[in-house]
């Protein structure tokens, strides 16, 4: 009682932020028993009548199951080997350049379009590779090429979304690997140069080693994050030509659940896809854990 | 270092050389877009517009102030960002004050229960489900009340305040009479403006460039957002335009030309806020960032 006379007025100014995590996010949690219920709308979440796993049984044996795990892990898995290397190879080049204002604006420059939004990253995707209208292809033509139909051949929409994605957030990413190759102990280089070892040498055996706890956490984050391949961007690029390549498990969900109104078979949906993604983050970290000694816990 | 070998010259210059593509690469595509759109459109489409403006036009501009679904969303998205970073801020200060106090009983347990929801959530239909039976679909509420308070946000500012607020000063203070808010308002908060300013402008660009609860929780165009009617004249049109096959494209139609100026203009004018902001964006996202790498 003592505690709570000399804090009174903090546990007031925290009780809002704890109702909202309450309302927005327990209350939600609780929800997810639809999973196991058939949603009837005048009964409530609480009154359906529960039906055990069938909702799960009925995507495990849906035509698209395989098609939307296929297409989730396989946007993943391209942007983990691509766009996974590229900030931290931006950040090592970075960290190279002595002249500083050109070092300011490399990174100026890359930067600059994290901040742009979804809707005008796609935007601008979609006018640059416009078959005839778009300067991408106008370049091909240039060269004696065919103009490609990027966003309508199925083929295609796995590559420009992960390039696309390289180019709106490489520069951005590198930020945390240059502050950790800021922390590197430049006695390390001195003595290395003093050893005769070239730029390169030093590179791979002082920097990369320096910022391996780095990107080990990330890593660790990125493969956690396997079958959580994000709605906003895959849903704009989607149209009903690529389908076949670009229907994920989030668009899958927005689909069947907002726009059909199946909310117990979505819900399902939806919470299959983050126990998966759970289970894989234990794993991996357990294992980062066991290889390398850093873990996120 | 001042007497680099001769491989390390080369490396250097390799670098410099791979920076320099990246720089292009990177840039391109916006000098670009900021040619095009006030370029003559017919330029554009045939491929007679490469870097600089070809044939000065402002049709986009004038078209996109005279449309007024354009100056709605414009409006909207002011709203909803003013109204909402000032939500953010609140919420995020209410919370991180109290947990950065070392004597504050129950922090384990709070930050506990804020952090756990950082790897659970119940997904967006039961989300959905609630936004519904609170009756917030087609409001501003359904914008910035789940998205009221971010908990990374949270630990960043906690971790700001603990670094760089001497407790020794929060003490004095109450030594003075000073009650627990009013130590917040008069010491901590004014020691706190950079950490405030990347609040803002976290939150901020972040409502600016969102369109997903909207698309979700909005029906009536006269609420919609910037991004929405951005997403329908940038992606939409252009996605029917492909699935159709877009032959008709090449003609000269007055319509359809303007059309292709409006996108390039309106990305333009989209970002307009966020290219002013950027030199602040810069500089104090990045001090955001580097603080959460130290806890995180």
């Amino acid at each position: 009682m003592r505690v709570f006379r000399k804090y009174w007025d903090l546990y007031l100014l925290i009780l809002p932020v704890l109702v909202y995590v309450l309302v927005f996010h327990y209350y939600p949690m609780f929800g997810l028993q639809i999973a196991f219920k058939n949603f009837v709308a005048v009964k409530g979440i609480w009154g359906s009548p529960w039906t055990g796993l069938d909702h799960f049984q009925r995507f495990f044996d849906s035509y698209y199951f395989w098609r939307l795990i296929r297409n989730t892990l396989g946007i993943s898995l391209y942007e983990l080997a691509v766009g996974f290397p590229a900030p931290l190879l931006l950040a090592l080049m970075i960290h190279e350049v002595r002249h500083r204002s050109f070092r300011k604006f490399v990174q100026t420059v890359t930067y600059a379009p994290h901040f742009l939004s979804m809707v005008v990253l796609v935007g601008m995707v979609l006018m640059f590779l416009s078959p005839q209208k778009g300067v991408v292809n106008h370049l091909i033509t240039w060269f004696g090429g065919e103009p490609i139909s990027f966003l309508t051949e199925p083929e295609w929409f796995k590559t420009v979304y992960v390039l696309s994605g390289v180019w709106q957030s490489a520069g951005w990413g590198s930020i945390i690997y240059l502050a950790a190759l800021a922390g590197i102990d430049p006695g390390l280089h001195e003595a290395a140069i003093i050893d005769g070892a070239s730029r390169l040498r030093r590179i791979w055996h002082i920097n990369l080693p320096g910022i391996m706890p780095t990107v080990v956490i990330l890593l660790i984050l990125n493969l956690g994050s396997l079958m959580g391949v994000g709605f906003e961007k895959v849903y704009l690029m989607q149209n009903s030509l690529n389908k076949e390549s670009s229907d994920v498990i989030a668009t899958y969900v927005y689909q069947s659940g907002i726009l059909g109104s199946q909310y117990s078979f979505s819900a399902a949906v939806g919470l299959f896809n983050s126990v998966v993604n759970f289970i894989l983050l234990v794993i991996v970290n357990a294992a980062a854990r066991r290889l390398n000694e850093t873990s996120l816990w | 270092m001042d007497h680099p070998t001769i491989g390390d010259r080369i490396s250097g210059a390799f670098i410099y050389a791979a920076l320099a593509v990246i720089l292009v690469l990177v840039l391109y595509p916006l000098i670009y877009v900021l040619s095009a759109s006030v370029s003559e459109p017919s330029s554009v489409i045939e491929g007679r517009m490469w870097l600089f403006p070809v044939d000065l036009t402002f049709t986009g501009y004038n078209k996109i102030f005279h449309n007024e679904e354009v100056l709605i969303g414009y409006r909207n998205t002011i709203l909803y960002t003013v109204v909402g970073t000032a939500i953010n801020l609140f919420m995020t200060t209410a919370a991180a004050y109290p947990l950065s106090r070392k004597d504050f009983a129950g922090r384990g347990a709070i930050t506990a229960i804020l952090v756990i929801t950082m790897f659970f959530s119940g997904g967006l239909i039961p989300t959905y489900l609630l936004i519904k039976s609170l009756h917030m679909i087609n409001t501003i509420w359904a914008l910035i009340l789940p998205g009221a308070v971010s908990v990374y946000n949270i630990i960043i500012m906690r971790t700001f305040f603990q670094m760089s607020i001497p407790p020794e000063l929060q003490e004095a203070a109450a030594i003075d009479g000073c009650g627990n808010l009013q130590t917040l308002w008069r010491i901590v908060l004014p020691l706190s403006m950079p950490i405030l300013a990347v609040m803002v402008l976290f939150y901020s660009v972040g409502h600016w460039n969102s369109y997903f609860n909207a698309l979700i929780y909005l029906s009536e165009r006269s609420k919609f957002p910037l991004q929405l009617f951005l997403r329908e004249i940038l992606v939409k049109g252009e996605v029917d335009n492909m699935v159709q096959g877009g032959a008709a494209m090449i003609g000269q139609d007055q319509q359809i030309l303007d059309a292709e100026i409006i996108k390039y203009a309106m990305v333009v004018v989209a970002n307009v806020p966020i290219f002013l902001l950027y030199p602040f964006l810069q500089k104090y996202f990045v001090k955001g960032i580097m603080i959460g790498a130290i806890k995180g």
